[in-house]
């Protein structure tokens, strides 16, 4: 009885909902579209939407002056590097607060928290030196590190929240029938995390991508991810939103991609615990 | 059940985590300190002494100091206020049952994969712009004045920007609380009469705290330090200077790191109380 | 073509082998601007001059400043060659941070810089970085619009006719704004457009004592001045628009005046992306009658870290950038209008190059100003649109933020010029003066 109505109210929320979801798409949607315009048309008076020549020039010429590859491949290498070294350093940390709490396990986890609230700018002069001095300028290595330490708090946190939905039930009777740390946390823990650890790894890249502070600032020439790509096209002189766009485009879509394709696991995954 | 041996276990699975953290947030913190007592000028040839309070008396005194934290928390604060409202209803709204449901969603969600400063680049330079930005055209259409976004609005615009950046997140994780909301318990409700708003208020809004309280911890942590949007919009020009972007201006533009340094400090200082206050509301609401 | 070039450089390598001890990679820093995206293009040459290879890092004005100070600063090593302006320059040569560029090769010739940039890039005598282009400032307007408007642009304007020129061919309802000038905070933006226009009304940052003088009566004029003008004749939003705002603006048709960098010259003369190129004429910057003109001086140059391991390989780069040669190729490749312009002597002697319709204003631009008596009172620093001291771009730039806000209305100019003065003197105090 409750589902006759629907068809209304459902053909109701499909036009709401549809005409919500593309205003705020919207900018990416003419971006894309700005970034296969030709200089003049992308700032023609009034604008044009769909019925312009579409060319692929504004590709050409950033392809032709960056090395857009090499900036994906360290975009690719930072981001999943942080993002795994964080997960082989979180798991335990999360499964040891998540089974063997302690009095002082939720002040640890918001300490945690806490250390991300360091402005970075004020620390920009310290880190710089030290990664003189260790020799880690300019180099993926320096970046993964640097990445890992500031996720680490949410991949924590997150790990943890999902852990704890786990019923302790199977753990303990793992242990009667004599199964070690190591096994448990294996073929136990691991396979029923999956899905949470999967969308701590989505969010983790997703951060790491786009952190635009340090990357650009601890990088030069060699570890400089898209970050940097993007800088040296942010306001040359002369007209640039096509180029910008093109750029721009070139910048998100390894990650929108990416995102398309998992958001069911973001969707279902993303909880921090909200759900209880 | 914890056994003595679980516990060391544990312990020792927990230390990698904790002391990289520890070190990450020590030796800056420490380095930051001690600069702030420092006369730490590079431009100047480097560190030409002490410093004693100086360097926190002068940060404190300019004339920009209060504005900074002013706008840092009326920035943190605004775009939490329309991340979380617009975030809710987008959620109960997802929930229905619709055609395209999967599509839209991917629509939804999309800024969230933005990078800060192509989001600050985009919504500047093709939609602001008073002259060739989109706005200008359809304010023109409309035959009314084109505004001034950045200069005229511009916290209005900032908080526009960063707000339309998280609004995918804050709905994500309601939207996750929405799905377990009791359905039943929902319908029954409608049959027996009750109206929408009573049913938000006293089942659905009860229900989603937990969610809003993680939405609000979460990003009032990366919304303290949003810096790429601020610099790549107005530059701090117009009133947008945040306490971040303050210490910006003294470590890079002025190059006086001791006083940057001293107001890393103050930041570190404000970033507390706010986490205090946050971890007493989480506090209660994370058990 | 990627295997050609490769071919290439590897046979370049060997052929020079002899003459280069190693073949290095340089990790070199510049800002995105169109003669810096041209050298990027011709790197193939340098590497087949030499063996070295190139690893650029292009980076947007403000974001490679701050990286580069960083490094610099803690000498950090990141580049081998850095891009800097003639703010940095005098500054960190001060401090032993560049390499002395006195023993550049007999061909690269050091006499034929322009005097004006080989003193603005000097300290005692001794050039810090090469001049890679240089640049004044000059008026660009539209010679169609001053004809509509039955005006007659002299070579020498005063600010009186540019003011009454620019309300004249001001029309708003086509979107024809009769000048545009900076207005976007910033040292290098709208300070650098203030401080020179400042200097021909006779005002001045810092009197000989360094005591900060914006609330000095022509300081007052000045802003006011700008203010009314903008207010009147410029185009909305104008408080953000930088140089390529405006230049998209000009480039567009909506500016009668336009006073910025003799640099822009070549792109609003490039029908390519100028929908106006053949209707540009140029003209000294305004003045007053004091004697001074509005137009400022810069140089983007080429500078050396010291402690650099590969300082023979910079070197080696820099005089390949900043040669004749250079300029040739360029020539070859793209046309006389885009060689950097605004360093050499010889390129203004050059046949060639007085075909180029803006070369000449240009040069007498960049002749007219003078960094060491900028203003019309006497003045302890050096720099015409900025002072050579540490403190200055942070200073500005937040001075900057207070007349931006005053071209937008926010605030009175008395009240801009109050705060200006305030804290000036606080950053000053705080520096030791």
């Amino acid at each position: 009885m409750a589902r006759a109505v629907t068809n209304n109210r459902k053909a109701l929320n499909t036009a709401i909902a549809w005409s919500i979801g593309i205003l705020i798409f919207f900018p990416i949607l003419w971006t894309i579209l700005t970034s296969f315009k030709t200089e003049a048309q992308a700032i023609s008076d009034p604008p044009v939407f769909l019925f312009f020549d579409w060319t692929l020039e504004n590709y050409t010429v950033v392809q032709e002056r960056s090395n857009y590859m090499r900036f994906l491949w360290n975009s690719v290498v930072i981001a999943g590097g942080s993002t795994i070294l964080g997960l082989i350093i979180a798991v335990p940390a999360a499964w040891s607060m998540a089974f063997v709490p302690s009095k002082r396990t939720k002040d640890i986890l918001l300490w945690m928290l806490s250390t991300k609230m360091l402005p970075a700018v004020g620390v920009l002069y310290p880190i710089y030196l030290i990664f003189i001095k260790l020799g880690i300028l300019d180099t993926r290595t320096g970046l993964v590190i640097v990445m890992m330490l500031i996720n680490l708090p949410i991949i924590v946190w997150m790990l943890y929240t999902y852990f704890r939905e786990i019923p302790v039930e199977i753990l303990e009777a793992s242990r009667m029938d004599g199964a070690t740390l190591k096994e448990e946390i294996i073929h136990i823990l691991t396979p029923m995390a999956v899905p949470g650890i999967a969308s701590t790894m989505l969010l983790n890249f997703i951060l790491a991508w786009n952190e635009a502070f340090w990357t650009l600032n601890l990088t030069a020439a060699k570890a400089a991810p898209l970050t940097a790509f993007i800088a040296s096209y942010s306001s040359p002189e002369g007209l640039f939103y096509a180029k910008l766009s093109a750029a721009s485009t070139m910048a998100i879509a390894p990650i929108l991609i990416l995102g398309w394709f998992s958001q069911k696991q973001l969707v279902r995954g993303l909880t921090f615990g909200a759900v209880k | 059940m914890a056994t003595q041996q679980s516990r060391s276990a544990a312990r020792f699975m927990l230390a990698p985590a904790v002391i990289l953290l520890l070190g990450w947030m020590l030796v800056p913190l420490i380095m930051t300190l001690w600069f702030s007592f420092r006369n730490y000028l590079p431009l100047r040839g480097g560190d030409l002494g002490w410093a004693g309070f100086d360097n926190y008396v002068r940060f404190i005194n300019s004339s920009s100091f209060w504005p900074s934290v002013q706008t840092t928390l009326i920035i943190v604060g605004g775009v939490l206020f329309i991340t979380i409202v617009l975030g809710v209803i987008l959620a109960l709204l997802l929930d229905q049952p619709m055609w395209g449901q999967g599509v839209v969603r991917i629509l939804v969600i999309a800024p969230f994969f933005v990078m800060p400063t192509v989001s600050a680049l985009v919504w500047k330079n093709m939609f602001m712009d008073p002259v060739n930005g989109l706005f200008a055209h359809i304010w023109k259409f409309f035959g009314a004045a084109p505004v001034e976004w950045l200069s005229q609005a511009s916290m209005q615009s900032l908080i526009l920007i960063v707000s339309w950046q998280w609004l995918p997140f804050a709905t994500l994780i309601l939207l996750t609380a929405v799905q377990s909301l009791d359905s039943e318990q929902l319908e029954a409700a409608e049959m027996d009469g009750a109206p929408f708003h009573s049913r938000f208020i006293y089942m659905i809004l009860p229900h989603l705290a937990r969610a809003i309280t993680i939405v609000v911890l979460i990003q009032t942590i990366f919304l303290l330090s949003i810096f790429a949007e601020i610099f790549v919009t107005t530059g701090g020009a117009f009133g947008t200077r945040t306490l971040s972007y303050l210490i910006f201006q003294r470590v890079l533009e002025s190059q006086n790191i001791g006083l940057g340094s001293a107001g890393g400090v103050y930041a570190i200082i404000l970033a507390n109380i706010v986490a205090i206050f946050l971890m007493r509301i989480v506090g209660k609401n994370l058990d | 073509m990627k295997l050609k070039n490769a071919l290439f450089a590897a046979s370049a390598l060997v052929s020079v082998a002899s003459t280069a001890a190693f073949a290095e990679e340089l990790t070199i820093a510049t800002v995105n601007n169109g003669d810096m995206i041209r050298m990027q293009g011709l790197t193939d040459d340098f590497t087949e001059k030499t063996g070295h290879t190139v690893e650029w890092v292009t980076l947007e004005e403000n974001v490679l400043r701050q990286r580069v100070t960083t490094d610099i600063s803690t000498k950090g090593g990141a580049f081998d060659v850095m891009t800097i302006g003639m703010y940095e320059t005098p500054i960190w040569a001060r401090n032993g941070w560049l390499v002395a560029m006195d023993d550049m090769s007999e061909e690269w010739d050091a006499d034929d810089i322009l005097p004006a940039m080989r003193g603005g890039l000097s300290v005692d005598g001794t050039l810090y970085a090469a001049p890679f282009y240089g640049e004044s400032s000059m008026i660009m307007y539209r010679t169609d619009l001053m004809e509509k408007a039955g005006l007659e642009m002299p070579d020498a304007p005063t600010w009186e006719f540019v003011a009454d020129a620019a309300r004249k061919m001001t029309d708003k309802e086509n979107e024809i704004y009769g000048i545009c000038l900076r207005g976007k905070a910033g040292w290098g933006e709208n300070m650098a457009f203030l401080t020179a226009t400042s200097n021909a009304f006779g005002a001045r940052w810092f009197d000989e004592n360094w005591t900060a003088q914006f609330d000095q009566p022509a300081w007052k004029e000045t802003l006011e001045f700008y203010v009314n003008l903008m207010n009147d004749a410029g185009p909305p939003g104008a408080s953000t628009n930088g140089f390529n705002e405006n230049l998209s603006l000009f480039q567009q048709g909506k500016c009668g005046m336009w006073i910025d960098a003799t640099v822009a010259a070549s792109f609003v003369t490039n029908p390519d992306d100028s929908t106006v190129a053949d209707k540009v004429g140029f003209a000294l910057a305004p003045n007053t009658g004091l004697g001074k003109n509005s137009n400022w001086l810069w140089a983007w140059a080429l500078g050396i870290p010291a402690g650099t391991q590969k300082e023979a390989a910079a070197k080696e780069f820099v005089e390949w950038a900043t040669s004749k040669e250079y300029i040739e190729l360029v020539a070859a490749n793209e046309g006389w209008a885009n060689v950097p312009p605004g360093a050499r002597t010889s390129l203004y002697e050059n046949e060639n190059y007085k075909d180029v319709p803006f070369a000449a204003m240009t040069l007498e631009s960049i002749q007219s100003a003078d960094p060491q008596n900028p203003t019309v009172d006497p003045v302890p620093y050096i720099g015409v649109q900025f002072a050579a001291i540490p403190e200055f771009a942070g200073i500005a730039t937040e001075v900057g933020q207070e007349f931006s806000a005053a071209l937008a209305g926010q605030q009175s100019v008395d009240e801009a010029l109050e705060k200006a003065q305030a804290l000036t003197t606080d950053a000053m105090e705080a520096a030791g003066y």
